[in-house]
């Protein structure tokens, strides 16, 4: 089995977290979803990260503020999962509740095994 | 709420209550292993609760305040010990533990209500793990499961502080070291593991019922908390076997006499004395419904028998109109299925009611393991009433004298005095 990062991007669901109840609707998907593949021994972690960044760049080691871009364009979170395949692995990201917002998306890496 | 003593009042009856559900959900979150990270929670709670209650007044719905508190002082945790190696998430829905996605409500999903009352269930069975001797499975119940205090404890049993923090001590390092899941057993282990479960419960009744060590006689809150141990046993689907109904019905039956018991005093009242108006009829009703879901397949235990005598003396108008023969037939019966020295005692006396003195004594003479009996004074304490039955007031006098050495309990003392006082 191979491991996936999945990147997510937008779908900040602003106008959700405005009800409370909406909100926590939203939040039992992604305990359903995640709950699910860890039932399955798939889940290897995830956590959501604040819209705040700082970037350093290159050997001067240059350290400027924020990613700076649009919001639908920041990684929001990711998720660390097991999957035998990219079809796996795209099938599993489709249950992700970031979906369910036009503007989320959800970009699903492979982790590289370096071999020495 | 302006003074402290009231918040004091309120919060030693709900922080019993509530500790106990609290202690039994953080355990299953941290792992029994970890008991003593659910205890910490529970104790940090309970202290901020006071504090903030003695100034703030107490809450609308305190309970739901201290379970608000609780959850975020474990989230803590968790956050704090994200990369430690002590807590074990990687099972079923604590995974979601891990996750900042997912923490809090998951963490809410643990303190569901219905679920509450199957963590005890669990807890239960993990406390009475066959591992852990009955001694430290009864200490460790009453902590944990009962929300009583090392303090109180000690002085249920009249020990050190010390001994009781070194039982439960051993508990928790049998926890630590044979990863205890907190489960209901299996159906192949399950008869077994509820038999040990409804024996701690009742030598706990017991306890209560008949304090061996303590300087009341009576202790009622013990009892309470062995009848509602036992009701979970009899809520769920899984383990209310016919046994555990039986013991229900015993505990209601024997606690149901509990007003009649002792005098304003603190004295104890013989069952032959006792103004049987004061015994409770509603709690002999729901007895009786026990006994009766008892009675489903074809298994009589001991406790079913216990049940019946304690049920036959329950309906009696008095004690001469008891139906000692219906009682000493339960005996017999009892004898055969659970033989035990105690259990032929007190037969003997259901012999006396039903054959007289003589008979009794000659019943007594053929019991096999009498010498065990002889560190019991209630052995020499029915010698003496049979001999003073068969007028032989030397005797009597030199037995009941006997079993005044042999009880450590005040009232009992007290109540063998007055027997040796009727003599002259």
């Amino acid at each position: 089995m191979k491991e996936y990062l999945f990147l997510f991007r937008g779908g900040d669901g602003t106008t959700v977290q405005q009800s409370p109840e909406k909100w926590q609707e939203h939040m039992q998907k992604w305990m359903k979803w995640m709950g699910e593949l860890g039932q399955q021994g798939k889940f290897v972690g995830a956590q959501p990260l604040t819209t705040t960044g700082k970037q350093v760049t290159g050997s001067k080691k240059v350290v400027t503020d924020g990613p700076f871009m649009e919001g639908k364009e920041m990684v929001g979170g990711y998720l660390i999962c097991k999957a035998d395949s990219y079809d796996e692995a795209v099938d599993i990201s489709k249950g992700c509740p970031i979906l369910e917002f036009d503007d989320g998306a959800v970009e699903i890496r492979e982790i590289h095994e370096v071999k020495m | 709420m302006s003074s402290a003593e009231p918040v004091h009042q309120l919060a030693d009856h709900l922080f019993r209550n509530e500790s106990k559900k609290m202690v039994a959900v953080l355990t299953r979150i941290f792992g029994m292993e970890n008991l003593e990270t659910a205890e910490d929670v529970v104790q940090d709670t309970i202290l901020q609760a006071l504090n903030v209650w003695k100034l703030k007044g107490v809450p609308e719905n305190p309970s739901a305040w201290l379970f608000r508190v609780a959850k975020n002082k474990a989230i803590d945790i968790i956050r704090r010990n994200k990369h430690s190696v002590q807590y074990n998430f990687t099972d079923g829905e604590k995974i979601l533990l891990t996750s900042e996605y997912t923490l809090v409500t998951a963490m809410e999903n643990f303190w569901r209500d219905e679920l509450i009352k199957d963590d005890m269930l669990r807890m239960m069975f993990a406390c009475c793990h066959p591992g852990i001797s009955v001694e430290n499975q009864i200490t460790l119940i009453l902590k944990t499961l009962c929300g009583f205090s090392t303090t109180e404890i000690a002085k249920a049993f009249i020990t050190s502080e010390d001994t009781v923090s070194k039982r439960i001590y051993r508990a928790k390092e049998f926890f630590r070291n044979n990863d205890i899941k907190l489960v209901i057993p299996s159906p192949g282990d399950l008869k077994s593991r509820v038999d040990t479960v409804l024996n701690t419960i009742y030598l706990l009744f017991n306890e209560g019922y008949n304090s061996t060590s303590s300087k009341s006689l009576v202790r009622s809150d013990i009892m309470e908390e062995a009848m509602t141990l036992c009701k979970l046993l009899t809520e769920n689907e899984y383990t209310c076997l016919p046994e555990v109904f039986a013991l229900m019905a015993l505990i209601c039956f024997h606690t149901s006499r509990n007003e009649s018991r002792l005098t304003t005093e603190g004295e104890m009242i013989l069952l032959q004395s006792q103004d049987r108006t004061k015994w409770n009829r509603g709690l002999i009703q729901i007895g009786n419904d026990y006994m009766n879901k008892a009675a489903f397949g074809n298994v009589i235990t001991a406790y079913h028998l216990e049940a019946a005598i304690a049920f036959e003396h329950c309906i009696a108008p008095s004690f001469e109109q008891t139906n000692w023969e219906m009682i000493l037939r339960h005996y017999e019966w009892l004898c055969k299925i659970s033989p035990s020295p105690i259990t032929e005692l007190n037969k003997v006396v259901a012999v006396m009611q039903v054959g007289g003195a003589k008979a009794a004594l000659e019943q007594l003479e053929t019991i096999k393991d009498r010498k065990k009996l002889e560190s019991w004074y209630l052995y020499y304490s029915l010698l003496g009433e049979i001999h003073s039955k068969l007028d032989d007031v030397i005797k009597a006098k030199e037995y009941f004298h006997k079993a005044i050495e042999m009880t450590r309990s005040e009232t009992e003392k007290k109540m063998l005095k007055g027997k040796i006082m009727v003599l002259q």
